[in-house]
């Protein structure tokens, strides 16, 4: 915030057209984090478009969508429980976006040891969400959804579940990677030379956006 | 410790930010789990709708950090997604539209 002018520097709609005038930089943000939010604003339509389209074929089938809280339910404990396994992974993504929340802090206090062990903690729930997709996955698989069809309903509930999940996965399986490649860095202690550690604020957006997009799937293809 | 240098840089605020937020997050995401047992209707899509949008307003301001930055960047991220608004609307009315055709199409073929 150093950069703006000090009449400004409380924000509000003045500031907008200040930080937008010609000639200087308009987002007083280090430009990685800038890139970030971009590539995350894009990503959001990416998703947007895959949720709206789940939504339409949704209201356009004529025939009964599958009951979705039975068909992700597990036998546990002698009893069948309704989506389970969906809010214990919803469970394991949040602890993990606090983890990385906290790995972001002490970054910027430079205490290495503790960020290189909230983000690798942060990657391993990471991939447990990806081993308990892909247990999902297999499970129905074996029970006969397919992109094009399902023992239970609506045909579309199959191409839906697995491009809507296989996309958020992917980018969970993708965050993992990336989130221990910057803790490595953090570790030799590559951002210690730069002072650079929003690095790991930058690394920190990616892995919340990927909690937030889970947050929308849970919702619409989990409870509707 | 470096508490003082580190203060000067970046997003550095109280941990119990993130406590409190990580804490609440979880109470949100139970409560979520929970309209599952509710039964399909208004109310159920409410309570739905409400406890997304805590989850995901907490994660963006506090957990992304948007409640600290300048409006420039907020407006620049956060305004763009509210034309999804417009595809929403336009694609519930084709999706309304299509069921009604194949209702009708299949009636006749039957």
């Amino acid at each position: 915030m150093a950069q703006a002018d000090a009449a400004t520097a409380e924000g509000g709609l003045g500031s907008i057209t200040q930080d937008w005038s010609g000639d200087r930089e308009t987002f007083h943000v280090p430009w990685g984090k800038a890139m970030m939010w971009i590539f995350l604003l894009s990503d959001t339509f990416i998703f947007s478009c895959f949720l709206v389209s789940y939504m339409n074929v949704r209201m356009s089938t004529t025939v009964q969508w599958p009951p979705v809280s039975d068909v992700f339910a597990l036998h546990m404990f002698g009893a069948d429980i309704p989506l389970i396994l969906i809010a214990i992974m919803t469970f394991v993504l949040i602890t993990s976006s606090g983890t990385m929340a906290l790995a972001v802090n002490f970054g910027y206090r430079r205490d290495r040891a503790r960020t290189t062990a909230l983000m690798l903690i942060t990657a391993a729930f990471g991939a447990v969400f990806v081993g308990m997709q892909a247990f999902e996955w297999t499970k129905l698989i074996e029970e006969g959804v397919r992109p094009w069809g399902n023992p239970w309903g609506a045909a579309q509930f199959g191409s839906a579940f697995f491009m809507i999940t296989g996309f958020h996965g992917l980018h969970v399986s993708g965050g993992v990677i990336y989130l221990v490649w910057v803790a490595i860095r953090v570790w030799r202690g590559e951002y210690e030379k730069q002072g650079k550690y929003e690095i790991v604020e930058i690394a920190g957006l990616y892995w919340h956006f990927v909690d937030l997009v889970w947050v929308f799937i849970f919702a619409f293809f989990y409870l509707w | 410790m470096a508490q003082a240098e580190a203060h000067a840089e970046g997003q550095q605020h109280p941990l119990s930010v993130y406590f409190w937020i990580w804490g609440l997050l979880f109470l949100f995401s139970a409560f979520s789990y929970a309209t599952d047992f509710l039964p399909h209707g208004a109310l159920r899509w409410a309570l739905i709708l409400i406890f997304m949008f805590l989850k995901a307003g907490f994660i963006v301001a506090i957990f992304m950090h948007m409640a600290w930055e300048r409006a420039a960047l907020i407006w620049a991220i956060l305004g763009p997604p509210l034309l999804l608004l417009v595809l929403i609307g336009l694609m519930a009315v084709e999706g309304d539209y299509i069921w009604l055709t194949r209702l009708e199409s299949f009636l006749q073929a039957s």
